[in-house]
């Protein structure tokens, strides 16, 4: 056992809240502080409000000068998005007229139709999507598990040179991606890892893995070392202490690391522009280079941004009570 | 954890914590030896050589020859120079502003939680997508930004992407262009971790203030800030590390234009070692010098940090 070393504060951690003094005047103080947190939230959020309007707005109605802020909604910009589209030929027009009038046609078909053009496939954007999913996914789930294990063991064993260690972990995220990117191009090309979900995966694994590691530990710190030791003494193996006891209070600091490490996995663009080309390309740089016929598609880049957007807002507010309660890399001495 | 429901001791020998420390760190530590060691150490190499990854030619060993080249580049020292001024104006207004939101979040109202949220969805967006949709937003004719400010028309207003303003050129209006949105983007992060700092401050400090009649400009120079100080130096830290690095929202907004005047060494980086002639020798070189300063930056820091962790 003389292998632990006293890490962290050795009592709870007891999370205050400030009680005021309940008069008129500091509820008058309160009540402003609250209207202008939300002024500043309204003043953020403004142009993500644009984005939304951007992505329901058709081509014409973007290049509009002054901008317009009322507007009559489409789907174009999605269609753009979504499929390949070619333009109808001049003499398939009537045709296509009375299968809109008909009603043959999906809602899909019938906004392409609006733009004078039919749908003749899937865009490739679709399996973008896809391959942010598998490549974001797996690589936050590998880089908070491989974190939690290794801040585990920082935090609690004793390891040689263990702050040099942790300033090399750290070092690791301050590698511009492009002096990474050169080595890393040439070794993938090497083992043909080059536009791999593996590939990928793995790299995103490595660069979220510094930032995980630091965080993990900083909430690991703060749990009392105690609880572990007693279940050590009752029979329980390391492991076990680990799994049933750790983990449990390790909740909030996991929930936390898992939004940090997707928000950047998810629209990470540097690795994925110089290292991918088509198999496994990921949103953001397709996003990007959404180009239309006549310039700058904006309704798809809106509408694609907006959608990719989304997800990350969704995991963000179901986890936002961990996010919110603390983090703080061990920095903060109880 | 009553002894009845421990587990009985495990019949297979369990591991021993020596294996559980090698089984809990190697896979982390391998990983980041092959993505990020290995790929340091023959950047290393390469830098001191004559390379293009898309010739078919091996290395050429050409000593310093590489860093010369840069060292004596005027137009290098220039995009250093704008750089760290990106850094500094952006770094130290996010800062002053993620600071003053947490100060103001911090007390919690109905809804706190819901809003204190959305103000962070700038930083869940792509930054080359926030770059992309903020040219769209300076756009001088049908861009939201000029209109919003009551430049109605676009010849007397301003055009940020241009660095122009009624037509006539401003210097370095596009790179405080860039400066906006990243301020925009980045201070809900440092907003984040003050606020988590700020919600760790035990409270028995504020009420021994009160019983002194402390004053509250007092309390917040004696407690909120000595208290606060270590995790604002970490977002800091962060933030100035992701400065230096900055490409992706240049990329997408002006992608170092107009001239040269938003072109950050990340983004002149990525342009001598992936476009044109893939010139990998020289980029290398670029690559060491950019993280040594970074390194030298964050040793700075975490020097600072260290101190002002072992005062409180």
């Amino acid at each position: 056992m003389a292998a632990f070393e006293e890490t962290g504060p050795s009592t709870p951690v007891v999370i205050a809240t400030r009680v005021d003094k309940v008069n008129p005047r500091a509820r008058l103080a309160g009540k402003l502080r609250a209207a202008l947190v939300i002024v500043f939230a309204v003043i953020g959020l403004i142009p993500v409000l644009v984005m939304i309007a951007t992505a329901f707005k058709t081509r014409t109605d973007i290049l509009a000068s002054p901008p317009l802020i009322f507007f009559q909604p489409t789907l174009q910009g999605f269609v753009n998005l979504f499929t390949d589209r070619a333009i109808v030929a001049p003499g398939r027009m009537e045709e296509f007229k009375q299968r809109a009038q008909t009603g043959e046609m999906t809602l899909w078909e019938r906004v392409a139709f609006e733009m004078g053009q039919e749908i003749t496939g899937v865009s490739d954007y679709v399996a973008r999507l896809q391959n942010s999913l598998i490549i974001a996914g797996l690589s936050t789930v590998a880089s908070v598990v491989l974190g939690l294990f290794a801040a585990y063991a920082f935090s609690r064993f004793k390891i040689p040179g263990k702050d040099d260690l942790l300033f090399f972990i750290l070092s690791t995220r301050m590698l511009p991606a492009v002096v990474v990117t050169i080595p890393i191009f040439l070794m993938y090309r090497q083992v043909s890892l080059t536009d791999t979900h593996l590939g990928m995966t793995l790299l995103y694994t490595a660069f979220n893995l510094s930032f995980s590691v630091w965080l993990l530990k900083g909430f690991i710190d703060e749990i009392p070392k105690e609880y572990e030791e007693a279940a050590l003494v009752d029979g329980y193996t390391r492991w076990q202490a680990f799994y049933k006891i750790v983990l449990p209070q390790a909740v909030t600091g996991i929930a936390a690391t898992t939004v940090f490490c997707l928000i950047f996995a998810w629209n990470e663009y540097a690795f994925a522009l110089m290292l991918t080309s088509d198999r496994a390309r990921t949103a953001p740089p397709s996003i990007a280079t959404m180009l239309g016929s006549g310039g700058i598609e904006w309704s798809g880049i809106a509408a694609g941004s907006l959608g990719f957007l989304i997800p990350v807002v969704i995991i963000t507010f179901a986890l936002r009570r961990y996010l919110l309660r603390g983090i703080t890399f061990g920095a903060i001495r109880q | 954890m009553s002894p009845a429901t421990a587990p009985l001791p495990a019949p297979r020998r369990h591991l021993s914590d020596r294996a559980i420390l090698n089984l809990f760190i190697w896979p982390t530590l391998a990983l980041l030896i092959s993505l990020n060691v290995f790929p340091l150490v023959y950047s290393l190499y390469l830098s001191f050589t004559d390379y293009s990854a898309i010739a078919n030619k091996a290395p050429v060993w050409v000593a310093f020859k590489n860093f010369a080249d840069i060292l004596g580049d005027e137009r290098v020292w220039q995009y250093f120079a704008t750089t760290g001024r990106y850094a500094l104006l952006s770094v130290s207004l996010q800062t002053v502003l993620g600071f003053g939101l947490a100060m103001l979040v911090r007390q919690k109202f109905r809804g706190s939680g819901v809003v204190t949220t959305l103000i962070l969805v700038p930083m869940m967006i792509s930054p080359v997508v926030v770059g992309l949709f903020w040219k769209l937003m300076y756009n001088p004719t049908f861009g939201y930004f000029n209109y919003l400010l009551g430049f109605t028309n676009p010849s007397t207003g301003p055009d940020v992407i241009a660095s122009a303003f009624a037509g006539k050129p401003v210097p370095n209006l596009a790179l405080y262009g860039v400066v906006l949105v990243d301020v925009w983007m980045w201070s809900p992060f440092v907003m984040l971790l003050v606020l988590s700092g700020l919600n760790a401050i035990p409270e028995y400090l504020y009420e021994a203030a009160a019983i002194d009649r402390a004053s509250s400009w007092f309390q917040f120079w004696r407690i909120t800030l000595p208290q606060v100080a270590p995790l604002l130096l970490i977002a800091v830290l962060f933030r100035t590390i992701e400065a230096f690095k900055s490409f992706d929202l240049v990329m997408g907004m002006t992608g170092g234009g107009p001239g040269n005047q938003t072109e950050l060494v990340a983004v002149y980086l990525y342009r001598v070692a992936f476009l044109g002639q893939f010139r990998t020798g020289y980029s290398s070189a670029l690559a060491y010098i950019i993280l040594i300063i970074i390194i030298a930056v964050s040793n700075l820091y975490i020097k600072y940090l260290n101190q002002i962790r072992g005062e409180s």
